[in-house]
């Protein structure tokens, strides 16, 4: 049925005009960069705001509703009253990519984030005059290239643990030692084989090839030369082919190796803590290469709404109590002697190493990887972070 | 054309395999809110109320499912304006670039909504520099969905004709009067589906919304992505999803009944 | 006896006011009317929409420093070339493309057989109990049906415990649940135009074509198939713009799978590589407008 028309009437739509000049207008204005920080950190506290707004791998922040015997943010908030809101993240890309929101104002770091949080002055410097706590962490953990720029504190360590091996001890016979049994022996376990889902996943490859290709020379897993570089991403290449699922939620691993979906692959103590061995009979290893591993950071955003109970936080995390507390329920060393004190499990220490300035040194901590190679070599590039990233979508193919 | 009665019940027979298979998955979810291991196996180990229990003390559950309803609601009103708008403009009238107009308006859910989210959230934060929050959510949904309200109205103003339109103008009636007594009666029932189309898009909605919302605003689809994983809380989840569900019946089933009215051309 | 003049003595002519004024100013003036209507809409949807997309777009041909992870806003092609001539997307794109055609090819044929029924067989009260019973699942959240399918997937899910008597097992985490996750996820949604479609078909035409001796299948085929196209490739638009930019169902139940979705998402999030996103984001993009110009033609478009 016909509708009414206007005949042989042309209207032209406002819309093409609007458009040219928004898009002309917009382009024009250009995004919002940060500001760069006024001077230098806060020389003396002020009040504490009602609220902070944390940023840290699961398990690192507890308050009580995972697990209502876990909880050390309920004492922080009584003590101080900032208000804590926290926000779990599963790989330092998907940090890095938070913490630039700006919605942040305490962030957890490690090693293959703090250098790019400050290159791109997401980070400020922190003064750790004003943290009475920073005193008693171990002196090996602080100024390291991780934590400390050109002389300046970015932050203060929370601990330090290893990214280990773990497997079904039901379905994997025999108990495997080496990291052989996720690489060269994955097909044994086709399918039910998980790894790390992170471009810095390929240091563990390097670290492989370190020990079992040592005529490629590579000396530090985070500094790779083309060759070194083809030659990790090749065996990752043929590891996928095994993989059933990559985990970048700490949750996945644990429902997936509780259901049986996955029988062997990397972890962290505290997912290994959260499976139910009644489904699940796992156990990990620290395999004989050795481990990556990470060392974590407390930074403080340069956006940050709270700086004052941000301080309160660095503050209260580095607190022995506190810090054991953490530490234990995450499965890493702590960050001081005295923390060793309030472990719940007197054992604690000794399991994680703790204090142990020889065994922290074997293990290669998360770093960024960059040109300049990171092992000191300056007659070869080393693969930068950029491409360990373009390399991770390609071997996921 | 006459069916034989062999056709008629192969057809019968099809639909109700096709619905088993729609509401099996479903019918999983019910029994594993029902289930007392936190895990996924099959089958369940034993029968509890604790989950449903849990849930409806959950603070997250209920601030998110507020959340949801506040954003769908604007979204639904707003598409519901400028969709009808749009359906009248493209049906009453012809123009110069109608068809891309038209094309205009499909396009925010024909292209990928992750598309479209880093669009919206690459304009938003990295153009204007606004903060993320519920309203740049209701945006975002409200372009989606003017698009339903858009096909619903377009096709009842195409089935129902201008003619009483043109006669309520004749009697001298003036342009807002005729809308307000003739158009929009006619137009009550396009309306109610699409905006509970609209709605339901919204309602569900997590790809877009994930670049869209900020830190603070957390709708149903966001908590449940953030809880899905979680032992103690993905049972949790699945009371939630019951629950939607058996809500969402009476809605479905009054906007049925109401477009019934005038329905097929049987 | 004259209504004319009891009417005419009843109702006083209405009154000269500015309402009134500006109706009959619009009365006089269409365009003015057109304008007015479409520029609220249309204003919302060049503003937010079409510039949002252009910006995206020019964001693909700047690049990002890969240490401080600040955009780069001189030109350069570097995405384009990327995208263009590394393997990897190539992969990727006739997978996300092939996934995309085979739910579509099944959600049709699964919607197929139950619109008719609806449309044309049920009995009025039927019709509306199973429109309902098709539109209920939409309101089951996205996540909770994919997640619902990923414990039905598992080694330990009901679809192993049954096909297992059987001797077969379950197909796992993959590109074949990744499949039937979504074939089953989009069906409402392709359903829906089929059977408004299928309400369009008047009985009338398919009893002339049965007097005029089609068989039912000739009917089926020659009749009614042809009206039918712009609502399935209608059904198709969705199934294939949901499918190419999914990245939630394929973490859920995909293995170790990637599909274009998961490349924009991870150059988006953890590669904070937003120009190569917004350039792999450009591959569903033209496809779909590709697709969008083609069927217009059908009116497929009106079908939605």
């Amino acid at each position: 049925m016909r509708t009414k028309t206007i005949t042989g009437r042309r209207v032209r739509g406002p819309g093409m005009a609007l458009a040219v000049s928004s898009l002309i207008i917009l382009a024009a204005c250009g995004g919002g960069d940060s500001d760069d920080s006024a001077g230098g950190p806060p020389t003396k506290l002020g009040e504490n705001e009602s609220k902070v707004s944390i940023l840290a791998w699961p398990g690192y922040v507890e308050d009580g509703s995972n697990d209502p015997k876990v909880d050390w943010v309920t004492p922080f908030e009584k003590e101080t009253g900032c208000e804590v809101t926290s926000k779990a993240y599963g790989t330092s890309d998907e940090a890095f990519n938070l913490a630039k929101t700006g919605d942040y104002d305490v962030i957890a770091a490690s090693g293959d984030l703090t250098a790019r949080m400050v290159a791109s002055k997401e980070a400020v410097e922190v003064n750790t005059d004003l943290i009475p706590n920073y005193e008693k962490v171990y002196d090996f953990l602080k100024d390291q290239e991780w934590n400390t720029f050109d002389g300046k504190h970015y932050g203060v360590p929370h601990g330090y643990g290893a990214n280990l091996l773990m497997y079904n001890a039901d379905e994997v016979k025999p108990a495997p030692t080496s990291w052989k049994a996720v690489f060269e022996d994955a097909s044994k376990y086709k399918g039910k084989v998980t790894a790390y889902d992170s471009p810095i996943y390929i240091a563990d490859a390097a670290l492989y090839l370190m020990k079992h290709q040592p005529d490629l020379g590579i000396e530090n897993p985070y500094a790779l030369d083309e060759k070194q570089f083809a030659a990790a991403v090749d065996i990752l290449k043929e590891q996928r082919k095994n993989i059933g699922e990559y985990w970048a939620d700490y949750l996945k691993e644990i429902s997936a190796f509780e259901t049986g979906d996955l029988v062997i692959g990397t972890t962290w103590q505290v997912i290994v803590n959260s499976i139910d061995t009644k489904k699940a009979n796992v156990k990990a290893i620290l395999p004989e290469e050795g481990a990556t591993g990470w060392s974590d950071t407390w930074m403080i955003s340069s956006k940050a709404k709270s700086p004052n109970c941000a301080y309160a936080w660095l503050n209260y995390i580095d607190s022995p109590k506190a810090n054991a507390a953490a530490t234990e329920y995450f499965g890493e060393a702590p960050n001081s002697e005295e923390a060793c004190d309030f472990a719940a499990d007197k054992s604690f220490c000794d399991t994680y190493k703790a204090g142990d300035e020889e065994f922290a040194s074997q293990l290669w901590y998360w770093r960024t990887p960059v040109e300049k190679c990171l092992d000191g070599r300056t007659d070869v590039k080393c693969v930068d972070y950029a491409e360990w990233t373009k390399a991770w979508t390609e071997i996921k193919g | 054309m006459t069916l034989s009665s062999n056709v008629r019940r192969l057809l019968a027979v099809l639909t109700a395999l096709v619905l088993v298979v729609m509401y099996a998955p479903l019918m999983i979810v019910v029994i594993n809110s029902f289930n007392e291991s936190q895990s996924l196996s099959w089958p369940p180990s034993g029968l509890t109320f604790d989950w449903w229990e849990r849930a409806f003390h959950s603070d997250g559950a209920r601030r998110a499912v507020v959340t949801s309803v506040q954003a769908a609601a604007a979204a639904t009103v707003i598409a519901l304006v400028l969709g009808t708008l749009m359906a009248m403009a493209l049906q009453r009238y012809r123009f110069f670039g109608q068809n891309s107009v038209n094309l205009l308006v499909v396009l925010p859910i024909a292209l990928p909504g992750i598309v479209t989210g880093i669009a919206l959230n690459n304009a938003f934060r990295g153009i204007l520099g606004l903060q993320l929050t519920i309203l740049t959510v209701i945006v975002a949904h409200a372009t989606f969905c003017i698009v339903t309200v858009f096909n619903n109205v377009q096709a009842r103003l195409r089935r129902v004709g201008g003619n009483l339109e043109e006669a309520s103008a004749d009697l001298g009636a003036g342009v807002w009067t005729t809308f307000r007594l003739v158009t929009f009666p006619q137009l009550r029932s396009a309306l109610l589906a699409g905006g509970l189309l609209a709605f339901a898009l919204s309602f569900d909605e997590i790809i877009v919304t994930t670049f869209t919302a900020g830190a603070g605003v957390t709708t149903l689809p966001i908590w449940i992505l953030e809880n899905l994983f979680r032992p103690n809380q993905a049972p949790i989840v699945n009371v939630v999803a019951v629950v939607l569900i058996l809500v969402s019946i009476v809605p479905i089933w009054f906007a049925q009944k109401l477009s019934g009215d005038t329905e097929a051309l049987r | 006896m004259s209504q004319g003049d009891v009417a005419r003595a009843a109702v006083p002519p209405p009154g000269v006011t500015s309402a009134r004024r500006l109706s009959s100013l619009l009365s006089a003036r269409p365009r003015l009317r057109l304008s007015l209507l479409l520029s609220a809409p249309l204003t919302w949807l060049v503003l937010i929409y079409v510039v949002a997309l252009a910006a995206l777009l020019v964001t693909a041909f700047w690049s990002v420093d890969s240490f401080t992870g600040e955009l780069n806003r001189s030109f350069t092609l570097e995405n384009i070339r990327e995208i263009t001539t590394e393997s990897l997307y190539r992969t990727v794109t006739i997978r996300t493309l092939t996934v995309a055609l085979v739910v579509t090819v099944v959600d049709v044929a699964i919607a197929l057989p139950i619109a008719f029924y609806m449309a044309k067989i049920a009995s009025r009260r039927m019709q509306r109990i199973l429109l309902i019973a098709v539109l209920t699942p939409l309101w089951a959240s996205y996540l909770v049906k994919a997640f619902a399918w990923r414990s039905v997937l598992s080694d330990v899910g009901i679809l192993e415990w049954s096909t297992s008597r059987l001797g077969l097992e379950s197909p796992g985490y993959g590109l074949v649940a990744v499949v039937m996750t979504q074939a089953y996820i989009w069906l409402p949604y392709v359903i829906l135009p089929i059977f408004a479609g299928l309400e369009r078909v008047p009985d009338s035409l398919l009893d002339a074509a049965g007097d005029l001796g089609a068989s039912a299948w000739q009917t089926l085929r020659t009749v009614v198939f042809p009206m039918l196209v712009p609502a399935i490739i209608a059904g198709s638009i969705f199934s294939f713009s949901l499918t190419l930019g999914d990245y939630i169902t394929v973490n859920i139940v995909g293995g170790a799978n990637q599909m274009l979705g998961n490349l924009v998402y991870t150059n988006v999030g953890a590669a904070n590589n937003l120009p190569l996103a917004a350039a792999v984001a450009l591959i569903p993009v033209l496809i779909m407008i590709g697709y969008l110009s083609v069927v217009r033609r059908t009116g497929a478009l009106d079908n939605l």
